[in-house]
Order: structure tokens, then C-alpha cells, then sequence
């Protein structure tokens, strides 16, 4: 019997000096996810950190070079939480971050990240101030104003047509951002803007707006705006027998679900997003039947884009040699200088990055079909 | 054909505008204060309504007839509780208190209904659009216009004809004199509350039909534009506020149509500065003389 027992132990102690020799081959890697979990912005926050475990559980069961240690940590959408939650994170032995997914924090977290030395990969935070004079932070999603020109090489790809009108908030930087990007690129690739009108926050009568648009001619009329004014905008159309193409970009998103919303109104309706839940690409269903699997609920944007964010994470740090016990300190330069050379095909498309830690990707578009979004292509 | 669309556009947003600046017009010609919190009244009216089709599928007359008596007990309410303590109060004070029912009535109905939009249904009002030539009338259009006629038929008959329409002139012209009469001052203060906010649900529902986003905030800038017209036809008189409200209608789209949509609200802005330069008292106001 007790040679038995020494036997099981000696082949125990075997396989433990196996087992961590394999190991030695295995790089850790501890990402820290910083969103909104709790509070109003919660709905984003955990959309972008159920996206995260969903990549991270799929790469530490492929069992590849890579593994990951998650570490979670909320930001409640508050500019002075963020830098809490940053802090902990990096207690917590963070040697990247993951976030955050609002643009305000962001860039709160950001700046401190900038002045630490600490990589930053954000999945959703779209403002140009989240990236503006920081080296150390890159985005996933598109930059608000370069949305604009993302559009216009979209309807300018697809033929949608030439004769644009272009309505927009002139009281908000979110509209005329995107607008200003996309009439430089529109005027570059062809499309005539035929009318071009503004509105404000208090804006609800578009009589004009819409009526010099249709007097104009346009086959498309661009929205560069939240989804308040734009459902206004296809009421007026509606009640005046006009129907161009009405293009919106991310903030359209949403338009669906404002209560009592007539969805007819925007059948049709394109607008610019990296992500459909209804997708027929085998990637995006796949993805999608996890997140449904394991959070019982439909994946929105935002988890698509955290989801991308992780194994972008990977392959930078693959690029940049990381190790597992590297300081982000250490760590932030070379995947700084990693990201300029990589190239990752995501669910969101083929993203690659530039000085500015603006992502470059091919524009996608889908549209409204019988109250819901179906991508084009 | 433009012109007649931007006309007809500009008609129907004044009816809108006319019916608002009625509510404050009267209640500023009978109890002398300018009520704020009118605009507010408007979005609880066009809540009501709103929850009336969407949550207790109740047909549209119901629905509207129970966002009259809703705020009309509202206006009344608001009146005995706010308003009637303060009557020998500076006009300050009760300014004051107005704006502050405003914010109150906008907080509770984001309590309530919460800050998102809500889409109000229009279904029951744009049965037919009209279509003459390249024209395109929505019917939430004539119905606006229509219901604008009628309420200012109905209200100066009511204030020239009937008893209580005739103390509330009273009561206008010189609130003393009146009581000495015998008329109950403040009865018909709260009955010219009540009318008013019986008119503010018809103008939430009319507004919401038109421009169908509905959210707390949804009456503070109608309301302003409502006022500015009220003075601009002479705040106090009746056919006043109609002229106010259709003139600053047309103005504004005229003024973003053939000026600029960026100086939409400018130009109407300086229309009424240059009005009461030349007319003090508005379009159709009698001018008062202070005997000092």
C-alpha cells in the first residue's frame, strides 16, 4: 500500500514538473476592463465587458500562446470614478487596459494613462478627444467625425447615388464633426451636396430642412445626428411624399426603439454601423450565439467591439513580444509601436491604426427592412 | 409652388403657436401674471394623450377629451395651490413661482416617464395627406387649422356673450371695480385657468401631432416661441395672440426658407424687437396710459 502511495505521488510530482513546463511556454496576459457597469451607462459598459469575457474564455480554451486574466473594473460613466477604477487595475496587476467604453472617462483615464505610461484600447469611446494628443490610447470604433467621411466612401462605393442634401445639428461638435468630414470627402469622391441645412437642440419643425431637400432633388439625404431629430425628419418626409435614401451614422442607432416609434417611417434608412446581430457572417453568429448562450440577451455594437478589442489586444502584444510579468510601463511603448503594424480581421471589419490611435476599417452600412437592420452586402 | 408649401408649413406651425399663446394671453389679460408654466401644461396634456393610445388603447377622442380634464384640474390645482396665495404678491414673486412650477411640472414628468423620447402616435390624425398638384397638405396640418379657428370663434363669443365670459372681462379690465360689482374674482381667475389648460391639452395633442417627439422638455421651447407671439400680438387680447401666433409662424419659416435655417429663430427674435419698438403694446394691444 505505501509503495502504491509513493508511486501516485512520484507520478503527481511528475506531472506537475511537466505541467509547468509547459507553462513556461504560456504567456499571461492581465487585461483590465474599465466600463460602466453599474449606473445610467450600464447598458454600454456591460455590452463591452460581456464582449471582453466572451473573447477572453475563447482564447484561454483554444489553449494557443496566450492566455488572459480579466480583470474587471467599473467606472460608473463618472469622470472621477474612472480614475478609481484605473487605479485599481493596475493594483490589480493590469498591464493593458480595455476601455473605457464611454468617451468622457475615457478620456479622463486616458490622460492619466498618458502621464503613467499605460496602453489604452478603447472599444466604443468615439470622441476625438479620447486619442487627441495621446499616444498611449487607441480606439476600436470609428472616430465621431471620421464617421462622415466613412459615409460618404460608402454611398460613393455602393452608387447610392450623387445628389446628397446634408441636414445637421450646427449647435452640437458630435454633427457638424462628422458633416465637415463628410462634404471634404464627398466633394473628393464625386457627390454633389445639393442642399445643405441646420437645425438646433430645440429644432422640432423641419419643414424647410426637408422641403428645400426634396426641392433640391436629393437621393440622399444624410443625417449626421442622434435619433430624436432624425425620427422627426422622417415624420415631415413621410408627411410630404418624399423618400431618398436616408443615410444617419451611429447615433440612428436607437431609432427603433423609441416608444411608440412608427417603424415604417424608417423603412429603408441606412445607416453606418460595424455590427448586426442578424448577420449571416458565420464569425458574427457564432459570436452571437455565445453572448446569447452565456448573458442570455442579444449582443449590441459595443460588445462586438470589446470583442475585437481583445484580440486586438492579442495580436499587439504577440507583435510587441509581451511578456507575463512585463510592466505596463514597459509594456505601453511597445505595443504603442506594435499597434502602426498590425492588421486585425474582427467582426467589426479589417481594422488597422495610425499615429493618431484612429482606427482605418471598411465602412459598413445596414438597413432598416421591416423594423430591423439587415446589412446590405 | 414652394412658396405656397412654405405657407401652408408656416400656417400650421403658427396655429400651433396661436393656440399656446391663447392659454397665455388670457391668463395674463384676466389675472395679470404671465404663467410659465403653460408650456409645461402642454406636455403633461400631450402625456396623457400619449398613454391614453399607446398604453390604454382608448380611441383618440376619448384620449384627448381625458387630457382636457386632466389638465384642466392640473390648471386649476396648480392655480388654488401656487398662484392664489401670491395674488397680492409683487408680480415678481408669482413670476418667479411660475417658472418654478415649470421646472416642477418638467421634473415630476421625467420621474414618471423618464428622460428618453417617446414617438406620440399620429396614425389617427394623418388619415390622408392632400395632394394638390406637387402640394402636399398632412391632414395634422388642416386639423391644426382648423382647430385653431374654431377654439378663437368659440372664445371670443364666450368672453363677449356669456355672463361668465363677460366677468372675466371684468375682472381684466380692473379687478376692484369688479369684486365692488359683486363677481367673484377669483372663481373666474380659476375658470380662466381652467379654460386655459383645457386649451393647453388640445395644443399638446396638435403639437405632438405635427412634430410627434415627446419628452419632458418638449414645451419649454413651444412655449417661449407661444409667449413671444402673445406679446407680439398684444398680450391680453385674444384675436391678438391668434395674429401673434400665425405671423410669427410664417416669419419663422419664411425667415429659415428664403433667409437662412441657421437664423431661423434670430430673425423671429428680431421681428418682435422691432414690433414693439414701433408698436409698444403689441400688434392689436391697447396702449396703456399710467396716470401718475
Amino acid at each position: 500500500m505505501k509503495k502504491l502511495i509513493a508511486l501516485l505521488l512520484a507520478l503527481a510530482l511528475s506531472l506537475t514538473v511537466f505541467a509547468a513546463f509547459a507553462e513556461e511556454d504560456v504567456i499571461t496576459l492581465k487585461i483590465a476592463h474599465i466600463g460602466p457597469t453599474t449606473g445610467a451607462a450600464a447598458l454600454y459598459g456591460l455590452a463591452t465587458q460581456h464582449g471582453a469575457e466572451i473573447a477572453a474564455d475563447e482564447i484561454n480554451a483554444a489553449g494557443g500562446k496566450y492566455r488572459i486574466e480579466l480583470i474587471c473594473e467599473d467606472d460608473e460613466h463618472n469622470v472621477e470614478k474612472v480614475i478609481n477604477a484605473y487605479n485599481a487595475a493596475l493594483d490589480a496587476g493590469a498591464q493593458m487596459i480595455l476601455g473605457s467604453t464611454t468617451s468622457k472617462p475615457c478620456e479622463a483615464a486616458g490622460a492619466q494613462g498618458y502621464t503613467d505610461r499605460v496602453f489604452f484600447l478603447t472599444p466604443s469611446a468615439s470622441s476625438t478627444a479620447v486619442i487627441e494628443d495621446k499616444d498611449n490610447v487607441f480606439q476600436v470604433c470609428f472616430t465621431d467625425p471620421n464617421q462622415g467621411s466613412a459615409s460618404a466612401e460608402y454611398i460613393a462605393a455602393h452608387q447610392l447615388g450623387t445628389k446628397v442634401a446634408v441636414i445637421y445639428n450646427n449647435a452640437d461638435v458630435y454633427s457638424t464633426g462628422i458633416r465637415d468630414t463628410f462634404v471634404e470627402k464627398g466633394a473628393e469622391l464625386g457627390l454633389e451636396i445639393v442642399s445643405e441645412e441646420t437645425f438646433t437642440d430645440e429644432t422640432t419643425d423641419f419643414t424647410v430642412q426637408v422641403g428645400k431637400a426634396q426641392e433640391a432633388g436629393a437621393e440622399i439625404v444624410f443625417l449626421p445626428m442622434y435619433y430624436t431629430p432624425a425620427s422627426l425628419i422622417l415624420k415631415t418626409a413621410a408627411d410630404k411624399n418624399y423618400s431618398p435614401i436616408f443615410f444617419g451614422v451611429d447615433g440612428m442607432d436607437g431609432i427603433l426603439s423609441v416608444e411608440g416609434f412608427d417603424t415604417s417611417l424608417a423603412e429603408g434608412v441606412m445607416l453606418l454601423t460595424p455590427f448586426v446581430a442578424t448577420s449571416e457572417d458565420e464569425k458574427v453568429q457564432n459570436f452571437v450565439a455565445k453572448y446569447q448562450e452565456k448573458f442570455n440577451e442579444t449582443p449590441i455594437q459595443f460588445a462586438a467591439d470589446a470583442y475585437d478589442g481583445m484580440y486586438i489586444l492579442v495580436a499587439a502584444a504577440e507583435k510587441a513580444g509581451i511578456t507575463s510579468d512585463m510592466a505596463p510601463e514597459e509594456a505601453c511603448d511597445l505595443l504603442i509601436a506594435a499597434m502602426l503594424e498590425i492588421e486585425v480581421e474582427g467582426l467589426t471589419g479589417t481594422m488597422t491604426w495610425d499615429e493618431s490611435g484612429a482606427v482605418t476599417k471598411t465602412p459598413m452600412a445596414a438597413t432598416i427592412v421591416n423594423g430591423v437592420y439587415v446589412f446590405e452586402d | 409652388m414652394i412658396f405656397l408649401d412654405h405657407l401652408i408649413n408656416g400656417l400650421s406651425l403658427g396655429s400651433i403657436y396661436a393656440i399656446i399663446a391663447l392659454g397665455y394671453t388670457m391668463v395674463y389679460g384676466i389675472a395679470k401674471m404671465l404663467n410659465f408654466a403653460h408650456g409645461d401644461v402642454i406636455m403633461i396634456g400631450a402625456y396623457i394623450a400619449f398613454c391614453g393610445l399607446q398604453y390604454w388603447g382608448i380611441p383618440p377622442v376619448l384620449a384627448i377629451l381625458l387630457a382636457m380634464v386632466f389638465c384642466t384640474l392640473l390648471g386649476v390645482t396648480i392655480e388654488g395651490f401656487a398662484y392664489r396665495p401670491l395674488r397680492q404678491a409683487t408680480s415678481l414673486a408669482v413670476l418667479i413661482t411660475a417658472i418654478g412650477m415649470s421646472y416642477l411640472l418638467q421634473n415630476i414628468a421625467l420621474m414618471i416617464w423618464g428622460a428618453n423620447p417617446n414617438f406620440f402616435p399620429t396614425t389617427f390624425i394623418n388619415g390622408s395627406n392632400i395632394r394638390l398638384g406637387t402640394l402636399n397638405i398632412s391632414s395634422a396640418t388642416l386639423f391644426t387649422i382648423a382647430a385653431n379657428v374654431i377654439i378663437m370663434v368659440t372664445l371670443t363669443l364666450f368672453t363677449s356673450r356669456t355672463k361668465l365670459g363677460k366677468a372675466m372681462r371684468c375682472v381684466s379690465e380692473d379687478r376692484g371695480a369688479a369684486e365692488l360689482m359683486g363677481i367673484n374674482v377669483n372663481r373666474t381667475i380659476s375658470l380662466t385657468f381652467a379654460i386655459g389648460s383645457a386649451l393647453a391639452a388640445i395644443a399638446g395633442v396638435l403639437l405632438c401631432s405635427s412634430y410627434p417627439i415627446l419628452q419632458p422638455t418638449t414645451g419649454s421651447m413651444p412655449g417661449i416661441k407661444a409667449f413671444t407671439a402673445a406679446v407680439f400680438g398684444g398680450i391680453g387680447s385674444i384675436p391678438g395672440a391668434m395674429l401673434g401666433g400665425i405671423l410669427l409662424g410664417v416669419i419663422e419659416i419664411f425667415g429659415k426658407a428664403y433667409i437662412s435655417t441657421e437664423l431661423g429663430d434670430a430673425i423671429v427674435f428680431a421681428v418682435l424687437i422691432i414690433v414693439l419698438l414701433v408698436k409698444p403694446a403689441g400688434l392689436l394691444g391697447k396702449p396703456m396710459r399710467e396716470k401718475v
